[in-house]
Protein backbone atom coordinates (compact mmCIF):
# COMPACT_ATOMS: atom_id res chain seq x y z
CA UNK A 1 0.00 0.00 0.00
CA UNK A 2 1.17 3.36 -0.96
CA UNK A 3 2.13 5.60 2.12
CA UNK A 4 -0.86 8.69 1.66
CA UNK A 5 -3.13 5.69 1.46
CA UNK A 6 -1.83 3.63 4.48
CA UNK A 7 -1.75 7.28 6.29
CA UNK A 8 -5.46 7.82 5.78
CA UNK A 9 -6.27 4.15 6.46
CA UNK A 10 -4.34 4.05 9.72
CA UNK A 11 -6.71 7.82 10.31
CA UNK A 12 -9.61 6.38 9.70
CA UNK A 13 -9.22 3.13 11.46
CA UNK A 14 -8.57 5.45 14.91
CA UNK A 15 -10.84 7.90 14.15
CA UNK A 16 -14.37 5.84 12.91
CA UNK A 17 -12.84 2.12 13.02
CA UNK A 18 -16.38 0.84 13.78
CA UNK A 19 -17.50 2.52 10.48
CA UNK A 20 -15.19 0.28 8.44
CA UNK A 21 -16.93 -2.78 6.81
CA UNK A 22 -13.94 -3.32 4.26
CA UNK A 23 -11.05 -1.74 2.67
CA UNK A 24 -9.03 -3.01 -0.99
CA UNK A 25 -5.90 -1.35 -2.65
CA UNK A 26 -6.05 -2.05 -6.59
CA UNK A 27 -3.61 0.17 -8.71
CA UNK A 28 -2.41 2.25 -6.05
CA UNK A 29 -5.97 3.24 -5.21
CA UNK A 30 -7.66 2.86 -1.99
CA UNK A 31 -11.34 1.89 -1.82
CA UNK A 32 -12.87 1.68 1.55
CA UNK A 33 -16.13 0.37 2.24
CA UNK A 34 -17.89 2.16 5.03
CA UNK A 35 -21.59 1.38 6.72
CA UNK A 36 -24.35 2.85 5.17
CA UNK A 37 -25.71 5.16 8.26
CA UNK A 38 -22.10 6.32 9.26
CA UNK A 39 -21.16 8.17 5.24
CA UNK A 40 -21.71 11.56 6.21
CA UNK A 41 -19.94 11.79 9.58
CA UNK A 42 -17.41 9.78 7.56
CA UNK A 43 -17.04 11.81 4.97
CA UNK A 44 -17.49 15.30 7.18
CA UNK A 45 -14.41 13.87 9.05
CA UNK A 46 -12.54 13.23 5.84
CA UNK A 47 -12.67 16.85 4.57
CA UNK A 48 -12.20 18.52 7.79
CA UNK A 49 -9.24 16.88 9.27
CA UNK A 50 -6.49 18.87 8.16
CA UNK A 51 -4.17 15.31 7.72
CA UNK A 52 -6.71 14.54 4.53
CA UNK A 53 -8.64 17.60 3.67
CA UNK A 54 -10.77 15.79 0.67
CA UNK A 55 -12.11 19.24 -0.38
CA UNK A 56 -13.54 18.23 -3.61
CA UNK A 57 -15.75 15.87 -4.34
CA UNK A 58 -14.38 14.37 -7.88
CA UNK A 59 -17.46 12.18 -8.41
CA UNK A 60 -20.33 10.03 -6.71
CA UNK A 61 -22.55 7.34 -8.43
CA UNK A 62 -24.48 4.26 -8.11
CA UNK A 63 -23.71 0.61 -8.71
CA UNK A 64 -25.79 -2.20 -9.20
CA UNK A 65 -23.83 -5.14 -8.35
CA UNK A 66 -27.08 -7.40 -8.49
CA UNK A 67 -25.75 -10.17 -6.13
CA UNK A 68 -28.46 -11.52 -3.92
CA UNK A 69 -26.28 -10.26 -0.72
CA UNK A 70 -25.47 -6.94 -2.15
CA UNK A 71 -27.20 -5.09 -4.58
CA UNK A 72 -27.07 -1.24 -4.68
CA UNK A 73 -23.95 1.05 -3.77
CA UNK A 74 -22.51 4.14 -3.67
CA UNK A 75 -19.23 5.15 -4.42
CA UNK A 76 -17.65 8.77 -3.55
CA UNK A 77 -14.67 9.73 -5.34
CA UNK A 78 -12.64 12.23 -3.06
CA UNK A 79 -9.79 14.02 -4.63
CA UNK A 80 -7.78 16.43 -2.05
CA UNK A 81 -6.57 19.83 -3.57
CA UNK A 82 -3.88 20.17 -1.30
CA UNK A 83 -2.09 16.92 -1.24
CA UNK A 84 -3.40 15.48 -4.71
CA UNK A 85 -4.54 12.52 -3.32
CA UNK A 86 -7.37 10.50 -4.25
CA UNK A 87 -9.46 8.06 -2.34
CA UNK A 88 -12.71 6.18 -2.98
CA UNK A 89 -15.69 5.45 -0.22
CA UNK A 90 -17.93 2.55 -1.22
CA UNK A 91 -21.29 1.95 0.44
CA UNK A 92 -23.67 -0.77 0.05
CA UNK A 93 -27.75 0.19 1.17
CA UNK A 94 -30.50 -2.52 0.96
CA UNK A 95 -32.05 -3.36 -2.06
CA UNK A 96 -35.84 -3.03 -0.55
CA UNK A 97 -36.12 0.88 -0.48
CA UNK A 98 -32.75 1.74 -0.95
CA UNK A 99 -32.16 5.07 0.86
CA UNK A 100 -28.84 6.99 2.23
CA UNK A 101 -28.07 10.26 3.87
CA UNK A 102 -27.12 12.89 1.43
CA UNK A 103 -23.81 14.69 1.83
CA UNK A 104 -25.27 17.81 0.26
CA UNK A 105 -24.07 19.45 3.62
CA UNK A 106 -20.36 18.38 3.13
CA UNK A 107 -19.86 18.95 -0.25
CA UNK A 108 -22.39 21.64 -2.57
CA UNK A 109 -21.74 19.51 -5.74
CA UNK A 110 -23.04 16.14 -4.68
CA UNK A 111 -26.54 17.77 -5.40
CA UNK A 112 -26.30 16.63 -9.22
CA UNK A 113 -24.65 13.92 -8.75
CA UNK A 114 -26.74 12.61 -5.85
CA UNK A 115 -29.66 13.49 -8.19
CA UNK A 116 -28.08 11.59 -11.06
CA UNK A 117 -27.75 8.31 -8.99
CA UNK A 118 -31.06 8.82 -7.91
CA UNK A 119 -32.37 9.33 -11.62
CA UNK A 120 -30.70 6.02 -12.70
CA UNK A 121 -30.47 3.84 -9.52
CA UNK A 122 -33.43 4.82 -7.42
CA UNK A 123 -31.43 5.22 -4.77
CA UNK A 124 -33.27 7.77 -1.97
CA UNK A 125 -30.91 10.28 -0.63
CA UNK A 126 -32.80 11.79 2.79
CA UNK A 127 -31.85 15.13 3.69
CA UNK A 128 -31.26 16.40 -0.27
CA UNK A 129 -32.73 19.98 -1.03
CA UNK A 130 -34.03 19.25 -4.47
CA UNK A 131 -34.30 15.60 -5.46
CA UNK A 132 -35.45 15.50 -8.83
CA UNK A 133 -34.44 12.97 -11.77
CA UNK A 134 -31.77 14.52 -13.38
CA UNK A 135 -32.06 13.43 -16.61
CA UNK A 136 -34.94 11.05 -17.73
CA UNK A 137 -38.58 13.01 -17.49
CA UNK A 138 -39.95 13.40 -14.54
CA UNK A 139 -43.10 10.74 -15.75
CA UNK A 140 -40.94 7.97 -16.36
CA UNK A 141 -40.98 5.32 -13.62
CA UNK A 142 -37.97 3.38 -14.08
CA UNK A 143 -34.58 3.69 -13.65
CA UNK A 144 -32.24 2.69 -16.66
CA UNK A 145 -29.32 2.09 -15.05
CA UNK A 146 -30.26 -0.85 -13.18
CA UNK A 147 -29.26 -4.30 -13.79
CA UNK A 148 -32.74 -5.76 -14.00
CA UNK A 149 -33.59 -2.73 -16.98
CA UNK A 150 -33.47 -4.32 -20.33
CA UNK A 151 -30.82 -2.21 -22.59
CA UNK A 152 -33.49 -2.07 -25.55
CA UNK A 153 -35.54 -0.07 -23.13
CA UNK A 154 -39.44 -0.66 -22.04
CA UNK A 155 -41.77 -0.58 -24.67
CA UNK A 156 -44.32 2.31 -23.75
CA UNK A 157 -42.50 3.74 -20.71
CA UNK A 158 -41.76 6.86 -22.58
CA UNK A 159 -45.17 8.44 -24.51
CA UNK A 160 -44.43 9.18 -28.21
CA UNK A 161 -46.14 11.63 -29.71
CA UNK A 162 -49.23 11.29 -31.48
CA UNK A 163 -49.99 11.23 -34.91
CA UNK B 1 -32.13 41.67 -5.37
CA UNK B 2 -33.90 44.75 -3.89
CA UNK B 3 -35.68 46.75 -6.33
CA UNK B 4 -34.78 50.21 -6.29
CA UNK B 5 -37.17 52.93 -5.35
CA UNK B 6 -38.29 55.37 -8.45
CA UNK B 7 -37.26 58.43 -7.09
CA UNK B 8 -33.08 56.98 -6.49
CA UNK B 9 -33.08 56.09 -10.52
CA UNK B 10 -30.31 58.81 -11.52
CA UNK B 11 -32.46 60.69 -14.31
CA UNK B 12 -30.24 60.53 -17.43
CA UNK B 13 -30.41 62.97 -19.86
CA UNK B 14 -31.88 60.71 -22.24
CA UNK B 15 -34.80 59.87 -19.52
CA UNK B 16 -35.21 63.50 -19.14
CA UNK B 17 -35.73 64.44 -23.13
CA UNK B 18 -38.44 61.22 -22.60
CA UNK B 19 -40.41 62.62 -20.14
CA UNK B 20 -40.27 65.95 -21.43
CA UNK B 21 -41.53 65.01 -25.07
CA UNK B 22 -45.24 63.96 -23.03
CA UNK B 23 -45.59 60.99 -23.89
CA UNK B 24 -47.33 58.10 -21.63
CA UNK B 25 -44.35 56.18 -20.74
CA UNK B 26 -44.19 55.66 -17.38
CA UNK B 27 -41.67 53.13 -15.04
CA UNK B 28 -44.42 51.28 -13.79
CA UNK B 29 -43.80 47.60 -14.41
CA UNK B 30 -46.88 46.66 -16.05
CA UNK B 31 -46.59 42.90 -15.81
CA UNK B 32 -46.25 42.62 -11.74
CA UNK B 33 -42.56 42.57 -10.36
CA UNK B 34 -41.64 38.69 -11.63
CA UNK B 35 -41.96 36.68 -14.50
CA UNK B 36 -40.46 33.63 -15.22
CA UNK B 37 -39.02 33.27 -18.40
CA UNK B 38 -38.10 29.45 -20.53
CA UNK B 39 -34.43 29.65 -22.45
CA UNK B 40 -34.02 26.66 -24.28
CA UNK B 41 -33.76 23.78 -24.60
CA UNK B 42 -33.76 24.97 -28.87
CA UNK B 43 -31.86 28.20 -28.20
CA UNK B 44 -29.35 29.64 -30.45
CA UNK B 45 -27.43 31.29 -27.65
CA UNK B 46 -27.32 28.22 -25.10
CA UNK B 47 -24.71 26.17 -26.50
CA UNK B 48 -26.97 23.24 -27.00
CA UNK B 49 -29.60 21.94 -25.70
CA UNK B 50 -29.89 23.39 -22.37
CA UNK B 51 -32.55 24.47 -20.79
CA UNK B 52 -32.57 27.18 -18.44
CA UNK B 53 -36.07 28.25 -16.28
CA UNK B 54 -35.16 31.79 -15.07
CA UNK B 55 -37.10 34.16 -12.54
CA UNK B 56 -36.68 37.95 -13.70
CA UNK B 57 -37.38 41.01 -11.93
CA UNK B 58 -37.53 43.35 -14.83
CA UNK B 59 -34.01 42.69 -16.37
CA UNK B 60 -32.50 40.91 -13.39
CA UNK B 61 -31.83 37.30 -12.85
CA UNK B 62 -33.64 36.65 -9.07
CA UNK B 63 -32.85 32.52 -9.54
CA UNK B 64 -32.13 30.68 -12.33
CA UNK B 65 -32.47 26.29 -12.70
CA UNK B 66 -30.91 24.25 -15.48
CA UNK B 67 -32.78 21.58 -17.07
CA UNK B 68 -30.51 18.69 -18.28
CA UNK B 69 -31.04 15.65 -20.26
CA UNK B 70 -32.03 16.66 -23.42
CA UNK B 71 -29.69 15.25 -24.87
CA UNK B 72 -28.85 11.93 -23.14
CA UNK B 73 -28.36 9.24 -24.85
CA UNK B 74 -27.73 6.89 -22.17
CA UNK B 75 -23.91 5.82 -22.76
CA UNK B 76 -23.02 4.46 -19.30
CA UNK B 77 -25.89 2.08 -20.38
CA UNK B 78 -24.27 1.27 -23.30
CA UNK B 79 -20.69 0.73 -21.76
CA UNK B 80 -22.16 -2.03 -19.95
CA UNK B 81 -23.06 -4.14 -22.86
CA UNK B 82 -19.85 -3.31 -25.46
CA UNK B 83 -16.33 -4.44 -25.23
CA UNK B 84 -14.07 -2.11 -23.43
CA UNK B 85 -12.50 -1.13 -27.33
CA UNK B 86 -16.35 -0.71 -28.27
CA UNK B 87 -16.80 1.85 -26.21
CA UNK B 88 -14.18 4.40 -27.96
CA UNK B 89 -16.09 5.93 -30.30
CA UNK B 90 -18.51 6.35 -27.57
CA UNK B 91 -16.60 9.00 -26.15
CA UNK B 92 -15.76 11.51 -29.72
CA UNK B 93 -19.91 12.09 -28.97
CA UNK B 94 -19.25 13.37 -25.20
CA UNK B 95 -17.50 16.51 -25.42
CA UNK B 96 -17.71 16.41 -29.17
CA UNK B 97 -15.22 19.68 -29.37
CA UNK B 98 -12.48 17.97 -28.24
CA UNK B 99 -12.85 14.44 -29.20
CA UNK B 100 -9.35 13.21 -28.79
CA UNK B 101 -8.67 14.23 -25.86
CA UNK B 102 -11.93 11.84 -24.69
CA UNK B 103 -10.39 9.25 -26.62
CA UNK B 104 -6.81 9.31 -24.51
CA UNK B 105 -8.92 9.77 -21.16
CA UNK B 106 -10.91 6.90 -22.01
CA UNK B 107 -7.92 4.12 -23.35
CA UNK B 108 -5.98 5.50 -19.84
CA UNK B 109 -8.64 4.53 -17.76
CA UNK B 110 -8.89 1.11 -19.28
CA UNK B 111 -4.91 0.71 -19.36
CA UNK B 112 -4.90 1.26 -16.06
CA UNK B 113 -7.27 -1.06 -15.17
CA UNK B 114 -6.03 -3.68 -17.39
CA UNK B 115 -2.45 -2.65 -16.01
CA UNK B 116 -0.76 -2.06 -19.64
CA UNK B 117 1.26 0.96 -20.57
CA UNK B 118 1.75 2.38 -23.92
CA UNK B 119 4.79 3.17 -25.46
CA UNK B 120 7.35 6.50 -25.10
CA UNK B 121 5.81 7.25 -28.96
CA UNK B 122 2.30 6.36 -28.60
CA UNK B 123 2.76 8.77 -25.04
CA UNK B 124 3.98 11.74 -26.74
CA UNK B 125 1.14 11.42 -29.62
CA UNK B 126 -1.29 10.76 -27.07
CA UNK B 127 0.07 14.56 -25.70
CA UNK B 128 0.12 16.09 -29.20
CA UNK B 129 -3.64 15.57 -29.78
CA UNK B 130 -4.98 16.42 -26.45
CA UNK B 131 -3.14 19.66 -26.74
CA UNK B 132 -4.43 20.27 -29.60
CA UNK B 133 -8.16 19.44 -28.99
CA UNK B 134 -7.31 21.85 -25.92
CA UNK B 135 -6.38 24.65 -28.59
CA UNK B 136 -9.42 23.26 -30.78
CA UNK B 137 -11.72 23.77 -28.17
CA UNK B 138 -10.57 26.74 -26.34
CA UNK B 139 -10.94 28.43 -30.03
CA UNK B 140 -14.61 27.86 -29.85
CA UNK B 141 -14.77 29.09 -26.36
CA UNK B 142 -13.54 32.25 -27.85
CA UNK B 143 -15.32 32.63 -30.81
CA UNK B 144 -18.02 31.90 -29.00
CA UNK B 145 -18.12 34.09 -26.08
CA UNK B 146 -16.97 36.73 -28.60
CA UNK B 147 -20.10 36.31 -30.43
CA UNK B 148 -22.20 36.07 -27.33
CA UNK B 149 -21.44 39.92 -26.67
CA UNK B 150 -21.67 40.63 -30.37
CA UNK B 151 -18.09 40.29 -32.02
CA UNK B 152 -18.33 38.51 -35.14
CA UNK B 153 -15.35 38.73 -36.04
CA UNK B 154 -13.41 36.62 -33.56
CA UNK B 155 -15.71 34.15 -34.40
CA UNK B 156 -14.31 34.28 -37.71
CA UNK B 157 -11.22 34.42 -37.52
CA UNK B 158 -10.91 31.00 -34.42
CA UNK B 159 -12.96 29.46 -36.71
CA UNK B 160 -10.62 29.70 -39.22
CA UNK B 161 -7.88 28.28 -37.15
CA UNK B 162 -10.26 25.48 -35.68
CA UNK B 163 -10.24 24.88 -39.16
CA UNK B 164 -6.96 24.34 -39.92
CA UNK B 165 -6.77 21.75 -36.59
CA UNK B 166 -9.38 19.90 -38.46
CA UNK B 167 -7.63 19.68 -41.34
CA UNK B 168 -4.91 17.88 -38.79
CA UNK B 169 -7.19 16.23 -37.02
CA UNK B 170 -8.54 14.61 -40.51
CA UNK B 171 -5.20 13.39 -41.57
CA UNK B 172 -3.94 11.96 -37.76
CA UNK B 173 -7.47 9.69 -37.22
CA UNK B 174 -9.14 9.92 -41.18
CA UNK B 175 -11.96 11.65 -39.85
CA UNK B 176 -12.80 15.32 -38.38
CA UNK B 177 -14.87 15.29 -35.29
CA UNK B 178 -15.98 11.52 -34.96
CA UNK B 179 -12.08 10.29 -34.33
CA UNK B 180 -11.65 7.44 -32.02
CA UNK B 181 -7.93 7.33 -32.51
CA UNK B 182 -6.78 5.73 -29.42
CA UNK B 183 -6.84 2.04 -28.71
CA UNK B 184 -6.28 0.29 -25.53
CA UNK B 185 -2.28 0.03 -25.24
CA UNK B 186 -2.01 2.43 -28.04
CA UNK B 187 -3.28 4.39 -31.05
CA UNK B 188 -5.31 3.50 -34.54
CA UNK B 189 -2.02 4.21 -36.52
CA UNK B 190 0.99 5.94 -36.36
CA UNK B 191 1.41 10.06 -37.39
CA UNK B 192 3.43 10.06 -40.63
CA UNK B 193 6.33 13.08 -40.95
CA UNK B 194 3.99 15.00 -43.02
CA UNK B 195 1.47 15.51 -40.34
CA UNK B 196 3.90 16.54 -38.13
CA UNK B 197 4.93 18.63 -40.19
CA UNK B 198 1.55 20.25 -41.12
CA UNK B 199 1.12 20.67 -37.04
CA UNK B 200 4.80 22.36 -36.85
CA UNK B 201 3.80 25.11 -39.45
CA UNK B 202 0.48 25.27 -37.75
CA UNK B 203 1.97 25.79 -34.58
CA UNK B 204 4.47 28.25 -35.54
CA UNK B 205 1.71 30.70 -36.46
CA UNK B 206 -0.54 30.22 -34.08
CA UNK B 207 0.43 32.21 -31.34
CA UNK B 208 0.43 35.61 -33.84
CA UNK B 209 -2.63 34.62 -35.24
CA UNK B 210 -4.10 34.36 -31.54
CA UNK B 211 -2.57 37.72 -30.31
CA UNK B 212 -4.65 39.26 -33.36
CA UNK B 213 -7.93 37.89 -31.37
CA UNK B 214 -6.59 39.33 -28.15
CA UNK B 215 -6.38 42.59 -29.85
CA UNK B 216 -9.52 42.73 -30.80
CA UNK B 217 -10.65 41.80 -27.37
CA UNK B 218 -8.58 43.11 -24.53
CA UNK B 219 -8.98 46.44 -24.85
CA UNK B 220 -12.46 46.57 -26.34
CA UNK B 221 -15.15 48.30 -24.29
CA UNK B 222 -17.97 46.35 -25.51
CA UNK B 223 -16.24 43.05 -24.63
CA UNK B 224 -15.00 44.11 -21.33
CA UNK B 225 -18.47 45.48 -20.32
CA UNK B 226 -19.60 42.55 -20.71
CA UNK B 227 -17.79 40.24 -19.16
CA UNK B 228 -15.79 42.34 -16.58
CA UNK B 229 -17.36 41.48 -13.53
CA UNK B 230 -19.88 39.54 -14.72
CA UNK B 231 -20.46 36.19 -13.68
CA UNK B 232 -18.54 35.82 -10.20
CA UNK B 233 -18.54 32.80 -8.47
CA UNK B 234 -16.15 32.77 -5.45
CA UNK B 235 -13.11 30.32 -4.86
CA UNK B 236 -14.70 28.47 -1.79
CA UNK B 237 -18.18 28.42 -3.96
CA UNK B 238 -15.85 26.75 -6.72
CA UNK B 239 -14.60 24.54 -4.61
CA UNK B 240 -17.51 23.69 -2.45
CA UNK B 241 -19.26 22.53 -6.44
CA UNK B 242 -16.28 20.83 -7.52
CA UNK B 243 -15.53 22.91 -10.31
CA UNK B 244 -12.63 22.41 -12.42
CA UNK B 245 -10.61 22.98 -15.30
CA UNK B 246 -10.22 27.08 -16.43
CA UNK B 247 -13.62 27.82 -14.43
CA UNK B 248 -11.62 27.14 -11.24
CA UNK B 249 -8.01 28.51 -12.13
CA UNK B 250 -9.63 31.62 -13.05
CA UNK B 251 -10.60 31.59 -9.24
CA UNK B 252 -7.03 31.87 -7.77
CA UNK B 253 -6.80 28.20 -7.43
CA UNK B 254 -3.80 26.96 -9.32
CA UNK B 255 -5.10 23.30 -9.76
CA UNK B 256 -4.29 21.36 -12.97
CA UNK B 257 -4.54 17.36 -13.15
CA UNK B 258 -1.65 17.88 -15.84
CA UNK B 259 0.47 19.32 -12.61
CA UNK B 260 -0.85 17.74 -9.86
CA UNK B 261 -0.87 14.11 -10.79
CA UNK B 262 1.05 14.06 -14.22
CA UNK B 263 -0.21 11.61 -16.22
CA UNK B 264 1.46 10.47 -19.78
CA UNK B 265 4.54 12.24 -20.32
CA UNK B 266 3.15 15.75 -19.10
CA UNK B 267 6.15 15.12 -16.10
CA UNK B 268 8.46 15.67 -18.63
CA UNK B 269 7.48 18.79 -20.27
CA UNK B 270 8.10 22.71 -19.46
CA UNK B 271 4.50 24.81 -19.26
CA UNK B 272 2.70 27.15 -17.11
CA UNK B 273 -0.53 27.01 -15.59
CA UNK B 274 -2.58 30.06 -15.79
CA UNK B 275 -3.87 31.48 -12.64
CA UNK B 276 -6.45 34.36 -12.89
CA UNK B 277 -7.81 35.67 -9.61
CA UNK B 278 -11.35 37.63 -10.38
CA UNK B 279 -13.36 34.56 -10.57
CA UNK B 280 -15.46 36.26 -13.23
CA UNK B 281 -16.13 35.83 -17.15
CA UNK B 282 -13.32 37.66 -18.22
CA UNK B 283 -10.51 35.91 -15.77
CA UNK B 284 -12.11 32.55 -17.64
CA UNK B 285 -11.69 34.35 -20.68
CA UNK B 286 -7.54 35.19 -19.80
CA UNK B 287 -7.24 31.66 -18.23
CA UNK B 288 -7.76 29.93 -21.96
CA UNK B 289 -6.10 32.76 -23.93
CA UNK B 290 -2.68 32.40 -21.93
CA UNK B 291 -3.83 27.85 -21.83
CA UNK B 292 -3.59 28.10 -26.02
CA UNK B 293 0.18 29.35 -25.52
CA UNK B 294 0.47 27.09 -23.51
CA UNK B 295 -0.76 24.15 -25.22
CA UNK B 296 1.15 25.50 -28.43
CA UNK B 297 4.55 25.72 -25.90
CA UNK B 298 3.75 21.82 -24.88
CA UNK B 299 2.85 20.95 -28.79
CA UNK B 300 6.85 22.46 -30.07
CA UNK B 301 8.51 20.70 -26.75
CA UNK B 302 6.58 17.02 -28.18
CA UNK B 303 7.52 17.66 -31.88
CA UNK B 304 10.79 18.17 -30.86
CA UNK B 305 11.31 15.27 -28.33
CA UNK B 306 8.70 13.03 -30.12
CA UNK B 307 11.13 9.45 -30.09
CA UNK B 308 11.07 6.82 -32.61
CA UNK B 309 9.37 3.04 -32.16
CA UNK B 310 5.91 1.52 -31.85
CA UNK B 311 2.82 3.10 -31.17
CA UNK B 312 1.12 -0.16 -30.13
CA UNK B 313 1.98 -1.86 -26.20
CA UNK B 314 3.48 -5.36 -26.47
CA UNK B 315 0.51 -7.12 -24.37
CA UNK B 316 -1.34 -9.37 -27.38
CA UNK B 317 -4.03 -10.37 -25.06
CA UNK B 318 -5.38 -6.57 -24.21
CA UNK B 319 -3.94 -5.00 -27.47
CA UNK B 320 -5.35 -5.47 -31.12
CA UNK B 321 -2.91 -6.34 -33.79
CA UNK B 322 -1.70 -4.54 -36.78
CA UNK B 323 -4.36 -5.72 -39.87
CA UNK B 324 -1.65 -7.17 -41.92
CA UNK B 325 -0.76 -9.31 -39.23
CA UNK B 326 -4.02 -10.58 -38.47
CA UNK B 327 -3.90 -11.76 -42.28
CA UNK B 328 -0.90 -13.87 -42.34
CA UNK B 329 0.12 -15.05 -38.99
CA UNK B 330 -2.17 -17.52 -37.04
CA UNK B 331 -1.41 -15.90 -33.66
CA UNK B 332 -2.40 -12.40 -34.49
CA UNK B 333 -5.39 -14.07 -35.40
CA UNK B 334 -6.85 -16.06 -32.54
CA UNK B 335 -5.67 -12.88 -30.52
CA UNK B 336 -7.72 -10.00 -33.14
CA UNK B 337 -10.96 -12.68 -32.74
CA UNK B 338 -11.10 -13.06 -29.06
CA UNK B 339 -10.52 -9.22 -28.30
CA UNK B 340 -13.17 -8.49 -30.27
CA UNK B 341 -15.53 -10.91 -29.87
CA UNK B 342 -14.69 -11.34 -25.77
CA UNK B 343 -13.22 -8.14 -24.77
CA UNK B 344 -9.81 -7.75 -22.88
CA UNK B 345 -10.80 -9.10 -19.90
CA UNK B 346 -9.33 -6.94 -17.22
CA UNK B 347 -8.64 -8.43 -13.84
CA UNK B 348 -11.32 -8.33 -11.11
CA UNK B 349 -10.84 -4.60 -9.57
CA UNK B 350 -12.18 -0.83 -9.92
CA UNK B 351 -9.92 2.03 -11.14
CA UNK B 352 -11.00 5.96 -11.42
CA UNK B 353 -8.73 8.07 -14.12
CA UNK B 354 -9.24 11.45 -14.33
CA UNK B 355 -7.45 13.75 -17.02
CA UNK B 356 -7.66 17.48 -17.18
CA UNK B 357 -9.34 18.09 -20.69
CA UNK B 358 -10.25 21.22 -22.16
CA UNK B 359 -13.36 21.83 -19.96
CA UNK B 360 -12.26 20.38 -16.56
CA UNK B 361 -11.57 16.81 -14.71
CA UNK B 362 -12.65 14.14 -17.35
CA UNK B 363 -12.76 10.82 -15.18
CA UNK B 364 -13.89 7.87 -16.23
CA UNK B 365 -14.82 5.08 -13.28
CA UNK B 366 -14.75 1.53 -14.48
CA UNK B 367 -16.00 -1.75 -12.73
CA UNK B 368 -14.55 -4.61 -14.00
CA UNK B 369 -16.01 -8.27 -12.72
CA UNK B 370 -12.54 -9.70 -15.15
CA UNK B 371 -15.63 -9.78 -18.06
CA UNK B 372 -15.11 -8.51 -21.27
CA UNK B 373 -17.73 -6.13 -20.34
CA UNK B 374 -17.29 -2.86 -17.98
CA UNK B 375 -19.49 -3.99 -14.95
CA UNK B 376 -19.75 -0.58 -14.36
CA UNK B 377 -19.03 2.87 -16.27
CA UNK B 378 -19.41 6.25 -14.67
CA UNK B 379 -18.06 9.15 -16.63
CA UNK B 380 -17.18 11.87 -14.72
CA UNK B 381 -18.26 14.76 -17.34
CA UNK B 382 -16.75 18.21 -16.69
CA UNK B 383 -19.27 20.17 -18.09
CA UNK B 384 -22.09 18.55 -15.84
CA UNK B 385 -20.60 19.37 -12.85
CA UNK B 386 -19.25 22.46 -14.01
CA UNK B 387 -22.77 23.36 -15.16
CA UNK B 388 -23.78 23.63 -11.11
CA UNK B 389 -22.28 26.75 -10.88
CA UNK B 390 -24.55 28.53 -12.97
CA UNK B 391 -27.37 29.17 -10.67
CA UNK B 392 -24.61 31.48 -8.31
CA UNK B 393 -23.25 32.61 -11.56
CA UNK B 394 -26.09 34.31 -12.92
CA UNK B 395 -27.71 35.54 -9.35
CA UNK B 396 -28.43 38.96 -9.74
CA UNK B 397 -26.94 39.41 -13.38
CA UNK B 398 -28.59 41.24 -16.24
CA UNK B 399 -30.90 39.10 -18.39
CA UNK B 400 -28.31 39.42 -21.36
CA UNK B 401 -25.41 38.59 -19.32
CA UNK B 402 -26.65 35.04 -18.69
CA UNK B 403 -25.92 34.37 -22.36
CA UNK B 404 -22.43 36.06 -21.75
CA UNK B 405 -21.70 33.44 -18.64
CA UNK B 406 -23.27 30.02 -20.29
CA UNK B 407 -20.56 31.39 -23.13
CA UNK B 408 -17.71 31.93 -20.39
CA UNK B 409 -18.61 28.38 -18.58
CA UNK B 410 -18.29 26.64 -21.88
CA UNK B 411 -20.07 23.53 -21.40
CA UNK B 412 -21.13 21.38 -23.96
CA UNK B 413 -24.03 19.53 -23.40
CA UNK B 414 -23.03 16.03 -25.39
CA UNK B 415 -20.70 15.58 -22.41
CA UNK B 416 -23.15 16.72 -19.93
CA UNK B 417 -25.70 15.03 -20.94
CA UNK B 418 -24.11 11.69 -21.64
Amino acid sequence: MTPENQQVLDLLRAMHADAIVAEAEFRDELTVEVKPERIVEVCRFLRDDPRTVFDLLADCCGIDMYTPTKRFGVIYNLYSLKRRHRIRLKTFVEEESPTIASVTGVWGTANWHERETYDMFGIEFTGHPDLRRMYMPEEFEYHPLRKDFPLMGIPGSLELPKK
Amino acid sequence: MEQRPLEQIKKTKILEALENAHTTVSFEDPLGSEMVLNMGPQHPATHGVLRLLIKLDGETVLAAIPELGYLHRGYEKLAEASTFHEFIPHTDRLDYLSPLSNNTAYVLAVEKLAGIEAPRRAQFIRVLISELARISSHLMFLGSLAMDVGALTVWMWSFREREKLYDIFETIAGARFTTSYTRVGGLAQDVTPDVLNTVKLFIDEFPEKLEECAKMLNTNRIFLGRTDGVGVITREQAIDLGYTGAGLRACGVGHDLRRANPYLVYSELDFEIPVYEGGDSLARYYVRMDEMLESAKIVQQVLAKIPAGPVHASAPKKVLPRKDRVYTKMEELIHDFMIVNFGIEPPVGEVYHAVESPKGELGFYLNSNGDGHPWRLKIRSPSFVNLQTLPIMTKGAMISDVVAIIGSLDPVMGEADK
